[in-house]
């Protein structure tokens, strides 16, 4: 105490300010809290690479398939970022709508019911997702994938023979659609109600239509949000298990026909599958192959943040 | 091209409130009207019942009239959208669109109204819009950058240049210059004599030095108090306002007494 007191006052910004004691605790709490994410991520890190490191240097035939780890896990990289992309193009313009709609269009009433019952489906389990995939939604689209090979079998993505059971790469990306929905809709409606109303009112003076002005004011300012809220669902569908594992029927390698019954599975679907009848080196095989779901979505994310850093003098941030 | 504006026994409402209350005035063209008065006097909402604008707001509508050289704006077949065309505004705060570079705010209007135009042209009138905004020396050099990145003043130029842009028939400012430093607020007041040659202004303004030395009419608003609506006491010319008002309130509120 009596040290700051015979400090003679400075002037701002030239020598030390006083600190206080509940700037230093919360400086200390918020510090704490930052350095246990990076601790936590270089655990995860750490134990990934330390039981990936046996098949990472194992011989080739040692490894399930006979066909070295390379040769094992490209399928499931392939079959991840399949299901992923799928589920992200399917979900992300329709939760844009959504959350233009609750935010914009529906009447109040309305819009809070609707917004609530959008986040309602953040809580169902992902196995009754599975269970709806396969008991449900797959068979009811197979007469939609015979469609699909019939008449536009030319694109090699509906090349068929079109699966009879409607366990497809297709579906499965659907079912993961509807399950990233929520999030993705959910920080859309957010950032679009945070456009302030003196933008929204610059477009209209315009003489904005509502869908021009949401254009013009809405859209752009809320572009980094929506990547944002992608990127979250993109998370979610790369490393979904279960809703997965159960609809994707497996078989065969790296193929870009998504409705047929041969299928890459993803790495977190093979592993749930996997794991209890494997031993020794299938085990860190298992890990190896997640440690390159970590780095994925590792990359993923940085990408998502340069996109959105690409254009941050435009953000409307400043 | 400017317009004259007359607006007959209006009343503007939210909902069930009556905000403004009986208003009569005949704006000229080619000439800055000025609303003055006190703190929820009504006289923004006024000024955005003329072209519509209150209406963003749920709840809002008008009873009476407003007339633009014989067009009667709240027509049953009139669109607000086409309203706000030909009747622009500038705001109280800058309001720049911040995801768009400082061209493509000018040009905002512009893409709304006429899909269609060649590249020469939208940049003719992208500089002559900054020109008339007294904008384009200082921002010629960096049209690509945002236009958030300006200062407040200049921001608020933008504004009258994406405004001018789309050649309204009349110009609504809603205190354009409260946000402004003196020296981009007289940079505005010069910008406002050169606009009036051209446009119609009204501007809504708590300085009352600013309406004695831009305008040519002044409107004084008052309520009787909380709750009430406002009204439009006294519209004469400004050098009569300011120097022998008609009414006593009108005196009392220039000369300092109340507001």
């Amino acid at each position: 105490m009596s040290s700051t007191r015979t400090t003679p006052p400075s002037p701002p910004g030239t020598g030390r300010s006083v600190r206080r004691p509940g700037d230093r605790v919360f400086a200390g709490t918020a510090k704490g809290a930052g350095i246990l994410i990076l601790v936590i991520l270089a655990g995860v890190a750490a134990f990934l690479v330390v039981e990936a490191v046996p098949a990472l240097t194992a011989p080739a035939e040692d490894i399930p398939g006979d066909r070295g780890l390379a040769g094992y896990v490209a399928p499931l990289v392939f079959g991840t970022l399949l299901a992923a992309v799928i589920a992200l193009l399917v979900a992300t313009p329709l939760a844009v709508a959504i959350a233009l709609f609750i935010g914009y269009y529906a009447p109040r009433r309305l819009a809070q019911g609707l917004g609530y019952l959008v986040d309602l489906l953040a809580a169902i389990p992902s196995i009754v997702y599975g269970f709806w995939g396969i008991f449900w939604l797959a068979p009811k689209l197979v007469p939609f994938y015979e469609w699909l090979e019939d008449d536009l079998g030319f694109i090699p993505l509906f090349a068929g023979p079109a699966s009879t059971t409607g366990r497809t790469m297709l579906t499965a990306g659907l079912v993961l659609a509807v399950m990233i929905l929520p999030i993705v809709s959910a920080i859309s409606r957010e950032v679009f109600l945070q456009v302030p109303s003196l933008h929204r009112e610059a477009a209209l003076a315009l003489g904005a239509t509502r869908w021009e002005m949401i254009r013009m004011a809405v859209l752009p300012y809320g572009r980094s949000g929506v990547i944002g809220g992608s990127m979250l669902g993109l998370g979610r569908a790369l490393g979904e298990t279960m809703a997965v594992a159960i609809v994707l029927s497996v078989s065969g390698g790296i193929t870009l026909n998504l409705i047929s019954s041969g299928n890459p599975s993803t790495i977190a679907a093979n592993i749930a599958l996997e794991f209890p009848e494997s031993s020794g080196i299938d085990i860190n095989t298992l890990i190896a192959s997640g440690l390159a779901l970590f780095v994925i979505t590792f990359v993923v994310n940085m990408v998502a943040r340069a996109i959105v850093n690409r254009r941050a003098d435009f953000s409307g941030a400043n | 091209m400017a317009k004259r504006i007359d607006v007959s026994d209006l009343n503007i409402y939210y909902g069930d409130f009556l905000a403004v209350e009986g208003v009569n005035v005949s704006i000229e063209p080619r000439s800055i009207t000025a609303l003055i008065g006190p703190s929820g006097c009504g006289k923004s909402t006024f000024l955005r019942s003329i072209n519509r604008m209150h209406e963003v707001v749920p709840g809002g509508r008008v009873e009476g009239k407003i007339v633009m050289d014989g067009q009667d704006l709240y027509g049953p077949d009139v669109d607000p959208v086409d309203v706000r065309r030909q009747i622009g505004m500038v705001f109280q705060r800058p309001n720049p669109f911040p995801t768009m570079s400082i061209y493509e705010n000018v040009a905002a209007g512009i893409r709304l109204n006429s899909k269609k135009m060649k590249k020469s042209d939208l940049d003719d009138l992208v500089e002559r819009s900054l020109r008339g905004a007294n904008l384009w020396n200082e921002v010629k050099d960096r049209l690509a950058r945002p236009g958030a990145g300006l200062s407040g003043g200049q921001q608020q130029r933008l504004c009258i240049a994406r405004a001018i842009a789309v050649e309204p028939d009349v110009l609504l400012m809603d205190e354009p210059a409260s946000a402004l430093d003196p020296i981009s607020t007289l940079a505005i007041e010069d910008l406002m004599a050169d606009l009036k040659e051209r446009f119609t202004i009204v501007i809504v303004t708590h300085n009352m030095q600013q309406a004695a030395r831009v305008s040519e009419q002044t409107g004084f608003f008052n309520l009787n108090g909380v709750g009430q609506p406002g009204r439009l006491i006294e519209f004469n010319p400004t050098e009569k306002i300011f120097s022998n008002p008609d009414q006593k309130a009108t005196e009392d509120y220039i000369s300092g007494r109340f507001g």
